[in-house]
């Protein structure tokens, strides 16, 4: 076996998706963040607040997503205090992307906009590697993505509703897990509508399971009463 | 309210004992001897207006445009000295272009005013500037819908619903004041603007004027454009027929 090594880049190999629904947006990612085979952070955030109605899915460099997210987070703050009211999604988008495609040859991150303001609702707007952007009712991202093209061609719809929408994202994302080395971890979703943002976290025990995968156990130890690892 | 400065007038960095900058009053003065310029906010959009003095029968009609287009939803109608209007309106297309890159989405009314008006004040704050001779409505259409806004010589930046400047302002500013604009389309804002130029035109101190038009609203799809051909000429029509009503009187 090759030694592991930690001062590989880290990565989030990472599945993030971001959905659009009547009302709204949902954001959905999971949560590992590897440093070549070797999990940094089993449980990453992997989306990120640009204001307090646009927030973003970050996928491949960690560090050049985050470097990203804060230079948009600082521009967006000036920008809001000119303007006197909330920045809309799409000026937030076009930021990223502005970063993104001025340094390309610099970045290696793809990134989902996603939030809510009272002009257009809620919007998604993918910012893949080279610093395109593109509005889109949904949108999906990472590695785990590939696994989900056709699973969002056959359950997408238009008009859903919140909790369709969530369980959407959450059922994606899960498969993905399942079937990509480098996403693992707990499901975190952000909901972005009118009334506001509100977070939620699934983990391993709350997601379906699906073909080939086995139930999780209660660990013995748990069961047993056996005493604390470090007690002994 | 004119009095002279003298000893405190020469500089725009000088204070008056009592707290005034004269050379910024005495721009807004050339602005006051201007031709009336003349914008309102209706129900529907803006229009613009610009009683356009012609000083020599050789000019060209249509030429030295007084109303710029900053971007496709807004637009600039200038009084005061026309060169100093063209360096302002440069600077607005500039900012409104730029925003445009930067943020992806048309540079917000409000934002565009703001940017102007920060420029013109600019130059009242330096020795070596003078401040610019020229005040300046602005009229645009965006997402919070459609804004008016003037900018006078000082820098300072209101948002109106009708606005008057140059000679015939105070008589412009009745007129307009006089209408119900929350109940007017800007088809029949287009004649009534008329009427108010030709009216406040001083046929005796004057030479011939020249009648330019521009609208930003629904019908024009939210684009800033000059008004129609046809549209301007009834316009002219209805608005001479006024004034031949008055003199009758």
């Amino acid at each position: 076996m090759d030694q592991v090594d930690f001062n590989a880049p880290h990565s989030m190999g990472t599945t993030i998706i971001g959905v659009t629904y009547n009302g709204g947006v949902v954001l959905g990612a999971d949560s590992r963040t590897s440093t070549g085979v070797y999990v940094a952070n089993r449980a990453s955030d992997k989306i990120t607040k640009l204001t307090d109605n646009v927030y973003v899915c970050r996928s491949g460099s960690a560090a050049d997503s985050q470097v990203v997210s804060d230079y948009v987070r600082y521009f967006l703050h000036q920008h809001t205090i000119q303007l006197g009211q909330p920045a809309t999604v799409k000026v937030a988008a076009n930021l990223v992307r502005l970063l993104a495609y001025n340094n390309k040859n610099n970045l290696q991150t793809g990134l989902i906009v996603g939030g809510w303001d009272k002009y257009e609702g809620g919007q998604i707007y993918g910012v893949p590697l080279g610093g395109t952007i593109v509005q889109q009712p949904f949108a999906i991202g990472g590695s785990g993505s590939s696994y989900l093209y056709g699973f969002f061609d056959q359950a997408w719809k238009e008009g859903m509703t919140q909790d369709e929408a969530e369980e959407l994202v959450k059922k994606a994302v899960s498969l993905a897990i399942a079937r990509d080395g480098a996403s693992g971890g707990v499901v975190r979703t952000v909901i972005i509508n009118s009334e506001g943002v509100t977070r939620n976290f699934y983990p391993g025990d709350q997601l379906p399971i699906w073909h080939d995968e086995l139930e999780s156990h209660n660990s013995l130890l748990d069961i047993l009463g056996a005493p604390e690892p470090m007690n002994i | 309210m004119s009095s002279i400065g003298t000893g405190y007038d020469l500089s725009v960095t000088t204070f008056s004992p009592d707290g005034r900058v004269f050379q910024i009053e005495y721009a807004a003065k050339a602005v006051d001897n201007s031709g009336t310029v003349i914008g309102i906010k209706c129900k529907d959009g803006i229009v613009l207006g610009v009683e356009k003095l012609i000083p020599s029968k050789m000019m060209l009609p249509g030429s030295n445009r007084r109303i710029h287009a900053v971007h496709r939803h807004s637009g600039m109608a200038v009084a005061g000295l026309a060169a100093d209007g063209r360096q302002i309106v440069a600077r607005a297309k500039s900012e409104a272009t730029n925003y445009d890159s930067v943020y992806g989405d048309p540079i917000p009314v409000k934002e565009l005013a703001d940017r102007v008006a920060s420029y013109v004040h600019l130059c009242t704050l330096y020795w070596w500037l003078r401040p610019f001779g020229c005040g300046v409505i602005l009229g645009g259409y965006d997402r919070d819908g459609p804004q008016l806004y003037m900018v006078e010589p000082s820098g300072v930046s209101y948002r109106y619903f009708g606005a008057a400047i140059g000679k015939g302002r105070q008589a412009a500013k009745t007129e307009i004041e006089k209408l119900k604009l929350q109940d007017l389309t800007c088809r029949k804002a287009v004649i009534e603007v008329a009427k108010i130029i030709y009216g406040v035109h001083d046929e005796a101190k004057d030479k011939d004027f020249e009648l330019e038009m521009s609208w930003v609203c629904d019908e024009s799809n939210r684009q800033h454009e000059k008004v129609p051909e046809e549209l301007l000429e009834e316009a002219k029509a209805a608005a001479k027929l006024a004034l031949e009503e008055m003199d009758a009187d």
